[in-house]
């Protein structure tokens, strides 16, 4: 008889239950917004017939000859079609920083201090990363 | 029986590669038009978001059927035979190679084949490594990262053809700081039908390779499985099954770092990234399924081709040899 087969733990678990959910959620969400977005009902910041003369240029040439937004500087502009697909964009690259903060209660609980410090450093590095501030000064 | 198998394969895999390399040829005729033609010329904007979601799909088939993630097939084939700059294509890629490891990255980690313990120690190294790499390739200029690109690439292929895998590689004594982190575990082996039990060494050697690995994933918007999976397995010494799948999960979070410099830089042009991360994935849904009929060892053969070819592109266009 085959033995029992080994379990994740339960941080293991809450990672992938948590991640599934949101990554799909994601996903589905920027494939409605692109839709949105395609459909032409909105109004966009870049025009789709510039954009194929602007996708060749650097993105700060692109940045600075459209006046297209960095940082965090597309949400004031959601209501443009081209903007919608960022909310989809933005949660992709944010699930890692919201399944951390799902598991950092459960080390917490265990009173795992090695992992508690890991995940704390992690979700910093992320946050500053998803700020913008290492990216600012510049197109 | 040896026949009818390859006669099996090429069944699958010509059109594929026979749709690709039209694909490619005209993409790549119409891409080198200079740029007063292109002004006058231009084709329906649709036309490029659509070409990327076909050449995606087709992308992802191959990726699953050559054992590659699409990634690193992605950033030198669409920045040389595309009409999109590097960084946008860097960008693009890095998205989707963050999609495919997030939405594989739950089901690795249930079957406890990822491992969280393994994982996000060298996570923590690669994806602050990234955000610099990202950094790094965004200020150079484009000349000097599509040859940086093109040289990594041509490595990679060595580092495909001359690296050795180890199923379940021996560990005599686990290192302090693995012991420390508790970077250990259990899973169930399958083939064996029994769990088996792992540890891992030398793990300050390997953080030093996830900085290197984390810049080269930044700068590049490459994903870094070639990389993660010898340095967990025959450095460390993690079994097979666990680098793998940790490799994955790992990408999902360096990739995310290094994806929101992008971001914030601009550099983000959704009618790029959608058809793109849509058609990676409902192609490498068919892989999986043609997987399952085939077992196409050639294919991997045609992929390190590949890979070599749009390397060679990469370098020679970066050194201003073939524009």
């Amino acid at each position: 008889m085959a033995e029992e087969k080994a379990k994740a733990s339960e941080e293991q678990l809450a990672y992938a239950n948590f991640l599934s959910k949101g990554t799909w959620t994601a996903l589905g969400l920027l494939v409605v917004l692109f839709i949105v977005y395609l459909s032409g009902i909105l109004p966009n910041v870049v025009d789709f017939e510039k954009i194929q003369v602007y996708w060749k240029m650097r993105s700060s040439d692109f940045i600075h000859l459209t006046n297209s937004p960095t940082g965090w500087g597309w949400l004031p502009l959601i209501n443009h079609g081209d903007m919608l697909p960022y909310i989809g964009i933005a949660l992709l690259a944010g699930m890692t920083i919201l399944s951390y903060l799902r598991i950092l209660p459960i080390f917490l609980k265990k009173k795992d201090k090695p992992f508690t410090i890991i995940v704390l450093i992690e979700l910093a590095v992320l946050l500053l990363a998803a700020s913008g501030i290492l990216t600012a000064g510049g197109h | 029986m040896m026949l009818r198998r390859s006669a099996g394969i090429l069944k699958f895999i010509l059109p594929i590669i026979v749709v690709s390399i039209l694909i490619l040829t005209v993409f790549d005729a119409s891409a080198s038009e200079p740029p007063t033609t292109v002004e006058t010329t231009q084709s329906p904007w649709w036309v490029w978001p659509l070409g990327l979601f076909v050449f995606t799909f087709i992308l992802g088939i191959v990726a699953v059927l050559g054992g590659v993630g699409g990634g690193v097939l992605f950033v030198p084939i669409v920045s040389g035979f595309f009409p999109f700059h590097l960084d946008f294509v860097r960008a693009t890629g890095l998205l989707v190679a963050l999609s495919t490891a997030l939405s594989a990255g739950p089901g690795l980690l249930k079957r406890n084949l990822a491992s969280l313990r393994l994982a996000m120690p060298m996570a923590l190294i690669a994806s602050t490594s990234s955000i610099f790499g990202a950094m790094i390739g965004l200020a150079l200029p484009t000349n000097v990262v599509q040859t940086l690109l093109g040289a990594t690439i041509i490595m990679i292929v060595f580092i495909m053809l001359s690296a050795k895998k180890s199923e379940f590689p021996s560990v005599d004594k686990p290192d302090a700081l693995s012991r420390a982190l508790g970077i250990m575990g259990v899973y169930y082996e399958e083939s064996l039908g029994k769990n088996v039990e792992w540890h891992v060494h030398r793990t300050p050697v390997a953080l030093f390779f996830f900085v290197v690995i984390g810049v080269m994933a930044g700068m590049f918007g490459l994903g870094a499985g070639w990389a993660n999976v010898p340095v967990l397995n025959l450095l460390m010494g993690a079994p097979l099954k666990v680098s793998v799948a940790s490799s994955v999960f790992l990408l999902s979070i360096t990739d995310s770092a290094a994806a929101w410099v992008f971001i914030n830089k601009g550099a983000v042009i959704p009618l790029m990234i959608v058809p793109s991360i849509v058609g990676v994935m409902l192609g490498s849904r068919i892989g999986v399924k043609i997987l399952a009929r085939v077992k196409p060892k050639a294919v991997k053969w045609i992929v390190i081709g590949l890979l070599f070819l749009s390397g060679l592109k990469a370098l020679l266009k970066g050194l201003g040899i073939w524009t």
